[in-house]
């Protein structure tokens, strides 16, 4: 790969892209020519944070590869959704107005985790529904919350990040990636560019893993089944690797697959994008 | 009203999900309804398919806005038809109704025809209790009604049944001998009940849609056994939900669109009847009297919940069950009353009371699935969410229902979410105390919950030396040390290193 601070990202991995789809949102503030580099705050979500920094770590590699500059607000901690999921709304709309602080001199805001993006593009919209102020502060916040996959391919428009990953691998789309957030293309125009892989058909790729944060312990024979389920699928693809943009997801599934003795990695594409590069 | 179970759902789930024979016929009938489906929409093409949704959903919404303007206009056409209209407020009312019918009409024999609002009220009990002998026409309810048991899915009742476990309550039933062909059971069901057609004094039905404009009762089926129910016995009595109600025969085509593609992936099920009143001068057949019961039951209460009024516009299409993980794994009786499923767990707690059901709510991994293939566009996972809200922090003790651990639970969280400094104090400590049970970064069996439910037949990652913030305060808030490649030493190599665990320890340990 050529210099990777030229300007914003190297001009000649961008490929044309597609008419944007009904409801996803392209920046329009962004051109070719620009030479400030785009700035982003990093919302690490707590799972990373806690228990997977190494792909933390990647993503800000990659976004700095592509001469985004990055930042991480000290003050973030956890988007909420552990709580609004269980049903308790006052002690979410308390951890979703510290991200909305942490996150407000921001211009972008990169979650890479399509579960806690939707939080806090879709839910927080839902938890302030009846709350004027904090609407507006949910609205701006949800106008600049872009998963980290979709940030890629629908703000920077690169598809190709150069990057070399050896072997077979199949992708599980997270349901929140899916469904709530809306994105459905880009971890795979992403992958397909990647050199040396082999990206492999998941079958039943949208079933549910079965984590659902507190559900994999509230009900853990039904999560366990969901699990046992999906991992059938990606045993039967052959996959060496399986790539996911939820940790959660890989969390479950990986966990699943480890304690069967199974030797299938399991990685945020982050990782795989921040691969040695060629 | 019929026995409700939903408080057990756990056992009930638990139970289901060892049952090595139900495991077997979900896995067998799940895949082919939802593929069907998918077919079927690719042959319309997504576009067409959603516009219908779309049109559907609004017929829905305007009716239910509008819904006693519709239920009178029904009536009044029921009536000008010649029929009778009833409308019951509960289960008790509605059959009272039809006990009532039968028995000043000395009804001896009932043939009936596929109705879930007749298993929401327990009918065939309380016509046995007045001396009816009551005969389910539809097949999968014939197999279930022999077996004694309950439907398990909204479409396809013995869903939950093998054939071979069909075969063999035939052959204990009514002693014929043991077959595998599906033919051959259905001839041997065909046999018994043609009969009964004949005898019965009485015909019942559900109603798949109710046109307001014409006085209209429409049943879709695949079996022919609707129209036999409907048109020989010399009265009918049809029993519905009072959401079934549509304007006219115009707003119909859409909604026999969607049904049978959502359901079996049918453009169009083999029997489309419509029943406006009894037999007029001149028809060779139908019923002399024709009654229509419009059962509430809960129903006005989910109407007046802004949050949950969307369930009604429920077609009963299946389409959730089939698609959703959960109820693949823990089948249709686990959810402890007639409707299963996602679009049962988001009406049974108002029918048959939120705490009564409170695991419903939370049973489900919020995936979403149910709302992508719902025909009328139900955000199920929405109303869930509104349930766990209720359950969890509802100002009506009458509604909340959290266990201390769980609302401490919550407390302790938010507490740590709140600083950084917290988090960090709170991860030195887990770190601390979960070092004796973490092995090469994974700790295989945990002590104590929520960690040693995870842990049953999971791996679960051990926390790592450092957390996310160590590591950019350290390595990467500085942007020259990461530009140029990584740092070898950082411990933040794509692939982990010994002091991060990853999901997956085989490669990283």
């Amino acid at each position: 790969m050529g210099d990777p601070t030229l300007g914003c990202y190297d001009l000649s991995r961008l490929l044309p892209l597609g008419p944007a789809k009904p409801g996803l949102r392209r920046n329009v503030g962004i051109t070719l020519a620009r030479t400030e580099p785009i700035k982003v705050s990093l919302f690490a979500t707590c799972i990373i944070d806690q228990l997977f920094p190494q792909v933390g770590a990647s993503v800000v590699r990659v976004l700095r590869r592509m001469g985004v500059d990055v930042d991480f607000p000290p003050d973030q901690t956890c988007c909420g959704q552990p709580l609004y999921n269980a049903g308790f709304t006052r002690q979410a709309r308390q951890l979703a107005q510290r991200v909305f602080s942490s996150f407000a001199e921001s211009s972008y805001v990169v979650v890479p985790s399509g579960s806690c993006a939707a939080m806090m593009r879709v839910f927080y919209l839902d938890l302030f529904a009846g709350d004027q102020q904090n609407y507006a502060r949910a609205q701006a916040l949800s106008d600049k919350v872009y998963e980290f996959s979709e940030f890629l391919v629908r703000v920077l428009e690169v598809r190709d990040l150069g990057a070399v990953y050896s072997g077979t691998a199949a992708y599980h789309p997270s349901c929140h990636l899916l469904r709530e957030v809306g994105e459905r293309e880009a971890p795979e125009l992403l992958l397909g560019q990647v050199a040396d892989l082999n990206l492999v058909d998941l079958p039943q790729a949208e079933s549910c893993c079965g984590f659902g944060g507190s559900f994999s312990v509230k009900y853990p024979h039904i999560s366990e089944g969901m699990g046992a389920d999906k991992a059938d699928n990606v045993l039967a693809t052959g996959a060496e690797t399986l790539i996911s943009c939820d940790m959660g997801c890989l969390m479950q599934i990986g966990g699943t697959l480890s304690r069967r003795g199974s030797d299938i990695k399991v990685r945020h594409l982050a990782q795989v994008l921040d691969g040695e590069t060629r | 009203m019929p026995r409700v179970t939903t408080q057990n759902f756990f056992p009930a789930s638990v139970l289901a999900v060892q049952n090595a024979q139900l495991q077997e016929a979900l896995r067998r009938a799940g895949s082919g309804f939802d593929g069907a489906r998918r077919e079927a929409i690719e042959e319309v093409g997504q576009g067409s398919w959603d516009k219908w949704r779309e049109e559907a959903r609004q017929i829905k919404v305007h009716t239910l806005e509008h819904l006693d303007y519709y239920l009178e206009l029904l009536a009044e056409n029921v009536e000008r038809a010649g029929g009778h209209v009833h409308f019951a407020k509960d289960a008790a009312q509605a059959n009272a109704i039809v006990a009532e019918l039968a028995t000043s009409r000395r009804v001896k024999v009932a043939v009936k025809s596929k109705s879930m609002v007749s298993e929401e009220l327990n009918l065939n009990e309380v016509l046995e209790e007045n001396g009816v002998d009551v005969y389910e026409t539809d097949l999968g309810e014939y197999i279930i009604q022999l077996a004694g048991e309950t439907p398990s899915h909204l479409v396809a009742p013995a869903l939950h049944k093998t054939k071979e476990e069909v075969a063999q309550l035939l052959h204990q039933k009514l002693g014929v001998p043991l077959t595998d062909d599906i033919e051959a059971m259905a001839r041997v069901a065909r046999d018994v009940l043609r009969d009964k057609f004949f005898q019965a004094d009485l015909g019942i039905s559900g109603a798949n849609f109710l046109v307001a404009e014409t006085g209209t009762l429409v049943i879709i089926t695949n079996e022919g056994n609707g129209r036999l129910c409907t048109s020989a016995p010399p009265i009918h009595i049809g029993i519905t939900g009072m959401e079934k109600v549509i304007p006219s025969l115009q707003d119909l085509a859409v909604f026999l669109r969607l049904l049978p593609r959502s359901a079996t992936g049918q453009p169009l099920t083999s029997y489309v009847s419509m029943v406006s009143g009894p037999r007029r001068d001149g028809d060779e057949d139908g019923p002399e009297e024709f009654h229509l019961v419009l059962v509430d039951n809960g129903r006005s209460r989910l109407l007046a919940d802004p949050d949950l009024r969307e369930s009604l516009n429920c077609i009963r299409c299946g389409a959730c069950l089939n698609i959703c993980p959960v109820y693949q794994k823990v089948g249709g009786h686990a959810y402890g009353w007639v409707y299963p499923g996602p679009i049962g767990a988001v009406i049974s707690p108002t029918l048959v009371g939120l705490k009564q059901a409170k695991d419903l709510p939370f049973a489900s991994s919020l995936c979403g699935a149910c709302r992508e293939v719902c025909p009328v566009k139900i955000n199920i996972p929405r109303m869930l969410l509104h349930q766990r809200h209720l359950l969890s922090e509802s100002p009506d003790p009458a509604e909340r229902s959290v266990t201390l651990s769980e609302s401490l639970l919550a407390r302790l969280f938010t507490i740590v979410m709140s600083k950084p400094t917290l988090l960090a104090a709170a991860r030195k400590l887990v770190r601390l105390l979960a070092r004796p049970w973490a092995r090469n970064g994974t700790v295989r069996r945990a002590p104590l919950p929520p960690a040693s439910r995870w842990t049953h037949q999971r791996d679960l990652p051990a926390l790592p030396t450092r957390s996310f913030r160590d590591l950019w305060k350290q390595d990467l808030a500085s942007s020259d040390r990461v530009t140029d490649g990584r740092d070898s030493d950082s411990g933040v190599s794509p692939t982990g290193s010994s002091e991060d665990p990853s999901p997956n320890r085989s490669e990283d340990g």
